[in-house]
């Protein structure tokens, strides 16, 4: 049955990318994906409620365990949202309708890489999934072709194509390290390289994990890899906005995540969780100072993907059970938030016709429904309670206060205060200052309609992450001490 | 292991392919011509290919024959010539805006070296590899990783950064042929199609500069920051 759910969790956006590239006919692409997205969901779902260990398929190509069935639900949860509301959001480019097969298609396929990238058994072959992620989402982050789509485009592509080369070289270093101890020629899955670990050469797994922790790490947009970033989340359409933060960092973080596991069991040093705690620390600064000044509204969710990546840093760095499990809940809630806060940005940007926060005014007057499931969603992207997101992070911190790393929570805890303040400061004026001069200078693109296509999936994304903050499932308990127990219980 | 009991024949040929292969990096820090950079990376390709086929000659890895006629025909042929169509289709022929001059270049390319040398000797001391042929293999791959970085930092125009990127794919692919030339034969195949696929996107990239932003300089793209 297994075997079965995941052939169809891959085939079915590579399916929907086939209709949708060969129908050349919008409508049909649109629901060619529609209808794959919710096959994957369904089928990414009833993976993980029936999980029961990991296992291999096609030759040890194919790795099926609990961190990738894990990863695997918060991409196509995003992938689904992220599909209802591209039907909206994109039938509103009216001049695009002509190569709106053109954008399902890369749209499914990206979603297919993602897929494919955490079912990833052998390290090269996930190297290449990852890259493979970027070279098709380069097309859909240049897809309005205007000069700074363009340029986001470019600087995406150069800038992760450098970073993850790093990665690849890490790889390399790895599997050498391995052939040390295992000979020439061997499966170099996961597993095999865990199990060989405690044989290989520490000096040699450092300086390769910390190749391999700059490379994923810039596709996760830690900082100061982050630079792509911003850039790619504010230029490409918002449901492609969304996949790329709700989605994609998460399959480079599982790399970060696989990889550690293996540099623990080589070298009891702390040294690779200290760096990696603070790659998150340094992140979650940068995401700080950028929030609090910054003028564009897609760019502000784009900082706070940096963030929230650093807080996912930070706990992997932290380590053992509660760590871990935080970290996986803070996955799930963050990509259910962040898609949130893209659609609503997505529909203010369509609605007033631009990106800048200082010519955006009175949100709530204007749509009332939109207007209040966005700032639940700004509310909750902070850390506020009664939100998922709160919870998780309250338990990334009380794991931080057990490990010699502990400075990093009050780091934590203080840039968090004043991502909250400058945060909502940006959804304040936006919401109620329209004592302002520029406030009826402005012109507000009329004929634009936020259809339900467009506020159905942000219903969708707010009520989970408000189901799972007031409640953490004892299923879920269970489900991520497996997680835990995989990664070699965090550190020892 | 292949490289602990080495004839000394083999690994002199192994060491002068890749330092051949390190001073072609230093050849396009040199230039700002974008044709000499081209050149310089297909000869440095074939070089990697001939390494290839040594390396699977003296150390029994037949498969790597294989690995090599691709090499030489992806990364030497078909890789260049996309990327001279796409040099033939610009108006641009080197390099207009210089940041920082090329012989600057080549001697903050020296320091990288040496950087890279110490990294090596470091690691191969803690492995009881010093002074082998192992030493110099992660020197050089290491060094020209730090070189394609430096060439994507000063360097603007469009193509100069693609080979720039396949540099630092070059590096990764010689070192590796050394280091570990029992790396299943798939995942080298995988990586060469990759590439491939990165050539094309690039292409497809290019393109679009020129028809959208009107330029291959980077230096025109400034839009986004903050």
């Amino acid at each position: 049955m297994v075997e079965a759910w995941l052939v169809i969790v891959v085939i079915a956006p590579v399916l929907s990318a086939a209709v949708a590239g060969a129908s050349q006919h919008g409508r049909m692409a649109e629901y060619a994906n529609l209808v794959a997205a919710a096959v994957c969901l369904i089928a990414s779902l009833w993976l993980v409620v029936h999980f029961d260990g990991a296992r291999t398929f096609i030759n040890d190509y194919v790795l099926f365990d609990a961190l990738g069935a894990w990863t695997l639900v918060c991409t196509c949860v995003v992938y689904c949202l992220a599909s209802i509301y591209a039907v909206g959001y994109m039938r509103l480019l009216r001049e695009e309708e002509a190569r709106l097969p053109g954008f399902y298609a890369l749209f499914s396929l990206f979603a297919a890489t993602m897929i494919c990238g955490p079912l990833m058994n052998n390290i090269g072959v996930y190297w290449i999934a990852i890259e493979l992620t970027t070279l098709v989402s380069t097309f859909l982050v240049g897809f309005d072709r205007g000069q700074e789509a363009i340029e986001a485009a470019w600087k995406y592509i150069i800038v992760v194509s450098a970073g993850i080369s790093l990665a690849l070289l890490g790889t390399v270093i790895f599997y050498w390290a391995g052939s040390l101890v295992l000979g020439p020629t061997y499966d170099m899955t996961w597993e095999t390289l865990r199990h060989a670990a405690p044989r290989m050469s520490p000096a040699l797994t450092q300086t390769a994990f910390l190749l391999v922790l700059v490379g994923y790490g810039t596709k996760a947009g830690l900082a100061p890899m982050h630079t792509w970033l911003p850039d790619a989340h504010s230029e490409g359409p918002a449901p492609v906005s969304a996949m790329l933060s709700g989605a994609l960092l998460n399959t480079a973080m599982l790399g970060v995540a696989r990889f550690l596991t293996i540099t623990d069991a080589a070298s009891g040093s702390l040294l690779p969780r200290t760096v990696l705690v603070a790659f998150g620390a340094f992140s979650l600064f940068v995401a700080t100072l950028f929030i609090v000044r910054q003028q564009g509204i897609k760019r502000l969710m784009a900082y706070s993907s940096v963030e929230h990546m650093g807080v996912l840093a930070l706990g992997l760095g932290f380590g053992g059970p509660l760590a871990i499990a935080a970290v996986l809940y803070h996955m799930l809630n963050h990509s259910l938030n962040k898609s949130l806060m893209f659609f609503g940005a997505g529909n203010v940007m369509r609605v007033y016709g631009t990106k800048d926060i200082d010519a955006i005014h009175g949100v709530w007057s204007r749509f009332p429904v939109t207007g209040a499931l966005w700032i639940a969603g700004a509310v909750a992207i902070t850390g506020a309670p009664p939100f998922g997101l709160f919870l998780s992070e309250l338990a990334l911190m009380r794991a931080g206060f057990a490990t010699p790393n502990a400075w990093a929570v009050i780091v934590l805890l203080l840039l968090l205060i004043v991502i909250f303040i400058g945060f909502l400061n940006h959804f304040r004026t936006m919401y109620f200052d329209t004592q302002r001069p520029t406030a009826a200078s402005v012109p507000v693109t009329s004929g634009v309609n936020v259809s339900t296509w467009m506020t159905l999936p942000m219903w969708l994304a707010l009520l989970p992450v408000f189901v799972l903050g007031i409640w953490w499932p004892q299923e879920l308990w269970r489900f991520f001490e497996t997680v835990a127990a995989d990664l070699g219980g965090g550190m020892r | 292991m292949l490289l602990a009991h080495l004839s000394p024949l083999a690994a002199s040929l192994f060491s002068l392919l890749a330092i051949g292969s390190l001073l072609l990096a230093f050849v396009m820090l040199g230039s700002h011509w974008l044709k000499d950079y081209l050149l310089a990376f297909m000869a440095e390709s074939w070089l990697i290919a001939i390494l290839s086929g040594a390396v699977g000659y003296y150390g029994n890895y037949h498969e790597l024959y294989l690995v090599a006629v691709l090499t030489a025909f992806f990364r030497g042929l078909v890789l260049p010539y996309l990327i001279w169509r796409i040099i033939a289709r610009l108006s641009v022929e080197r390099e207009l805006h210089v940041t920082l001059q090329p012989s600057s270049c080549l001697v903050l390319g020296a320091f990288l070296v040496l950087f890279a040398f110490v990294v090596s000797n470091h690691l191969g001391n803690s492995l009881g590899l010093g002074g082998t042929v192992v030493v110099l293999a992660l020197t050089v791959m290491l060094s020209m990783k730090l070189i394609g970085f430096l060439m994507l930092a000063v360097r603007q125009e469009a193509i100069s950064q693609v080979l720039g990127l396949l540099v630092l794919e070059n590096g990764i692919f010689l070192g590796s042929q050394i280091l570990v030339p029992g790396m299943p034969l798939l995942i080298e195949l995988v990586l060469l199609f990759d590439l491939l696929v990165i050539v094309v996107s690039f292409g497809v990239l290019v393109r679009y500069l020129v028809a959208h932003v009107g330029s291959t300089s980077s230096r025109e793209l400034r839009r986004l920051v903050g």
